[in-house]
């Protein structure tokens, strides 16, 4: 054991084979799909294809969302870098090609994650190959999911499900939808339970898709659930109401996916910082690290600032993804990370806009697509102030019901 | 000089020199005047002045350095010192210490929380580190971290890693005390990484003694827009060896050093040098800033001080500047790391018991939220601060990570002081409470160059 957090080695060729595809494939269709809002990007079907191929052969561990799933076996004592830090590490090379694009990924949604947090070993295996949409948010309900009203009913061998969900994230594309639902609105929040719901389910309607700010390749859906049945067995994990363990199991899923979407807001400003670096040099502004940045002009200073807390956010997103892989509590973690990574992400793509001048404001540089991409990274996932919440709670060793 | 020149008030007492006074204020600077003079006293006119506490000022002392100790030459001046290996790591992503790290870093966090964090506050108010805190960080070996064993050392590898750890754990205590205790033990590094034999012979057994030498390693100058890389303080190459000319600040202990590493620049280039306090031409006066009083900081004038061919340590190209300047700032960022955690641990409690409009202050978002931010960003030092110390620690190029690191306590350090006394109110204000304390040694991060290192 050794402290040292340099990029672990065994993940460097997954890490720079991402940054190749980003490159070669994500950039030059970029600002095709940022123009081309709700057109599906069919170029991303070869990739998830190339993918597919990679992970049988096992050459991409973790390469995508999937990979989220704690690892239980084991129980040396030996230090892991596993599937989590590898999912953070080639997520955020993909955003640094396209954040809106890499959401679009077929088989790679955030509802594969959550089957993969929470989904018990048969249904696992049911699921395997599937492209699972998350549906959580409400038109009444944002960040206090608790407060859910959609609602499941058991009858016979089946859940009905009824309500109305926003904000679902490849919710035309993929081929399910993990669903939050209640079971019991009286029973708070450990009455709320995921359902997989295959597109198609009669009941279950795609009634819109958003005009959004940013990440336009993805395509973001309005469904509603009107007496949609769904298998008894497409409940993920326990059908039981346990009030003490309460919401934590559909919690845990966060704990896997925000260092997700850090990596994402990781990976989207490192392109911003990254182009603006080659323009300030072609500018003749070359950042020195051992001059005192007060000696060096304001471009390179507030540079050197930006790069500081971009790499912060970085490490704190490994720090989270790496005690996943060795099965440390994270969930105070993942939310630092979360947090960090979703207010530089604003900071970095915006001031690089802003250090690039009109030519960063024009749509012929991808500068200004980048702080639209990254602006909902510092939302959906739990908002910067839930972040915010979260940690707080935890540091001061609060409840939800001390500090509101 | 005339009457009215003398009361011009630019350029002095924090007055910029475009400023001017029209007659009221030449009337209101003579009846000032005429208040600070002792006639006044002399008449009876003035009522008795509380008797002050000593405390060291800018003019408190002056002294020419005095030499307690002659370091007797050994060693041969042309073959390279022994020199720690570097700490390789294996390539896996690890925040975990070593066992030896984690061991050093419990022997000196209890060290900090029981020696410390009581004796904080009056060495903050007498510029003085006591004796017995000295004494007893001789005891656990703080001096010899980065000694390699072969001199008498504890470190069989590059120790940037567990100094930093070291650093963080006494800063957490108090950061004043821990850069006086952590100044002899950084010459002692620099010596073990680019001393020659004769060097590390020479002066290396005092520091794996009883009596460790008190020593600096002065770097800063008191300018405006200091760059640590172009020094003013110049060497000159004479037939003999170097003729050093300049000013250092942020000395520690200056009066009591017995040994100074200087930076100087020799032929455009930045060198150290070795200089015994005995050498003839070095003034030693006390120069106490905002914060990190404890370390007792003086200034160092150097005229026309003669030293020998072999006063140089390591490269005369700058390289081994750069590194110490390096080394130097990840110590600094450690400290940082260090106070930022005391700030931390002292207002979570604080805001839970502290009550306002019938509850918990904590209870409230716009100060729970100040908590986690100090949290998420404190967490973010430290992990930039290990990333450098661990790619130093392993001999590989951390100039990139450490300047990060810099920036980042810097700036989010200076916050976390800022919002700690904020978050006390009134009573973070006064020195009840060491928030304030904090606050001003939390300034001296993204200032201080040199001084320590690890």
């Amino acid at each position: 054991m050794a402290i040292n957090l340099d990029d672990p080695k065994k993940f460097g060729a997954l890490r720079d084979q991402a940054h190749q595809v980003a490159m070669n494939m994500l950039r030059p269709i970029s600002r095709k799909y940022d123009q081309a809002e709700h057109e599906y990007p069919k170029e991303l079907d070869m990739l998830a294809a190339m993918i597919d191929g990679l992970s049988e052969s096992g050459a991409s561990e973790g390469a995508g969302a999937a990979g989220v799933r704690r690892e239980e076996s084991g129980d040396d004592k030996s230090v892991k870098n596993g599937s989590n830090l590898a999912s953070v590490m080639s997520i955020a090379e993909m955003c640094w090609g396209d954040v809106g694009l890499l959401l679009s990924m077929p088989r790679q949604g955030l509802g594969n994650s959550a089957i993969a947090s929470v989904a018990n070993d048969e249904q696992l295996k049911r699921f395997e190959g599937t492209w699972a949409a998350m549906a959580i948010t409400e038109p009444g309900v944002g960040s206090d999911s608790a407060n859910i009203s959609t609602t499941a009913v058991k009858d016979g061998d089946e859940y009905v499900i009824n309500g109305e969900k926003i904000y679902v994230t490849s919710g035309e594309r993929a081929d399910s939808v993990v669903v939050w639902a209640t079971l019991d609105k009286s029973l708070g929040r450990a009455a709320i339970k995921s359902f997989v719901v295959q597109k198609g389910t009669p009941g279950m309607k795609v009634e819109r898709l958003e005009h959004k700010l940013g990440i336009r390749a993805s395509d973001t859906a309005v469904i509603t659930f009107t007496d949609c049945r769904v298998p008894a067995e497409n409940l993920l994990g326990s059908p039981e109401v346990d009030v003490k363990q309460g919401f934590a199991g559909a919690m845990a899923t966060f704990d896997n996916t925000r260092p997700l979407v850090a990596s994402m807001a990781v990976g989207c400003a490192r392109a911003s910082l990254d182009l603006t670096r080659d323009l300030l040099e072609q500018a003749g502004v070359v950042v020195d690290y051992d001059r005192p940045a007060i000696n060096q002009s304001a471009a390179a200073a507030k540079f050197l600032q930006m790069e500081a807390d971009l790499e912060g956010a970085r490490l704190l997103m490994l720090q989270a993804a790496w005690m996943a892989d060795n099965r440390q509590p994270n969930s105070l973690e993942a939310s630092m990370a979360k947090a960090k990574a979703g207010r530089v992400g604003s900071d970095i793509t915006l001031s690089c806009v802003e250090l690039a001048g009109s030519l960063g404001y024009s749509e012929n540089e991808l500068l200004e697509k980048w702080s639209r991409d990254s602006k909902i990274l510092d939302i959906f996932e739990g908002t910067q102030q839930i972040q915010q919440l979260i940690v707080a709670r935890r540091i001061l060793g609060l409840s939800s019901a001390e500090l509101k | 000089m005339s009457l009215i020149n003398s009361l011009k008030p630019g350029g002095r007492n924090g007055v910029p020199r475009s400023e001017s006074s029209d007659p009221i204020g030449y009337l209101v600077a003579g009846l000032n005047r005429l208040a600070q003079s002792d006639i006044l006293d002399r008449v009876k006119l003035r009522k008795p002045a509380e008797q002050a506490v000593f405390t060291v000022t800018r003019n408190g002392f002056k002294t020419m350095t005095a030499a307690s100790r002659t370091f007797a030459k050994a060693g041969s001046k042309d073959k390279a010192g022994a020199r720690p290996a570097d700490a390789p790591r294996p390539g896996v992503f690890d925040l975990t210490p070593s066992e030896d790290e984690q061991m050093l870093v419990d022997v000196v966090g209890e060290y900090a929380a029981e020696v410390l964090v009581p004796a904080a506050a009056e060495a903050n108010e007498t510029c003085l580190a006591p004796e017995a805190v000295l004494k007893a960080s001789l005891e656990i070996g703080i001096p010899i971290l980065g000694i390699p064993e072969a001199l008498g050392g504890i470190s069989e590898e590059r120790s940037a890693m567990a100094g930093t750890l070291v650093a963080e754990a006494l800063a957490k205590g108090d950061m004043g005390l821990a850069v006086a205790v952590l100044a002899p033990g950084s010459v002692a590094t620099a010596l073990g990484l680019w001393g020659t034999e004769a060097q590390q012979q020479t002066y290396l057994p005092a520091f794996s003694d009883s009596d460790v030498p008190a020593a600096a390693l002065a770097l800063n100058e008191p300018s405006v827009l200091f760059d640590v890389l172009s020094p003013s303080t110049t060497a000159t190459k004479t037939a003999g060896g170097y003729v050093l000319n300049g000013v250092k600040s942020a000395v520690v202990r200056g009066a009591e050093a017995e040994l100074f590493v200087v930076g100087a620049t020799l032929e455009g280039k930045p060198v150290l040098f070795l200089v015994e306090s005995s050498t003839q031409g070095l003034a030693i006066e006390g120069d106490p800033g905002m914060g990190v009083r404890a370390a007792s900081l003086s200034t160092l004038t150097l005229t026309d001080v003669t030293v020998g061919s072999d006063a140089v340590l390591g490269a005369t190209d700058g390289t081994t500047y750069a590194e110490c300047v390096r080394l130097s700032r990840l110590a600094w960022c450690a400290l940082a790391v260090g106070t930022g955690q005391a700030v931390l641990d002292y207002v979570t409690p604080y805001v839970k018991t502290r009550e306002a409009f019938g509850e918990p202050i904590a209870h409230r978002q716009s100060v729970a939220f100040m908590v986690a931010n100090i949290a998420i960003e404190l967490q973010a030092m430290r992990l930039l601060t290990y990333k450098a110390a661990s790619r130093a620690a392993a001999g590989k190029d951390f100039s990139r990570e450490v300047a990060l690191a810099r920036k980042l306590c810097a700036e989010k350090g200076m916050q976390i002081g800022l919002d700690g006394v904020q978050l006390l109110g009134g009573h973070g204000f006064v020195k009840e409470h060491p928030v304030e304390r904090w606050y001003r040694d939390l300034r001296a991060v993204g200032i201080m160059e040199g001084t320590v290192l690890v």
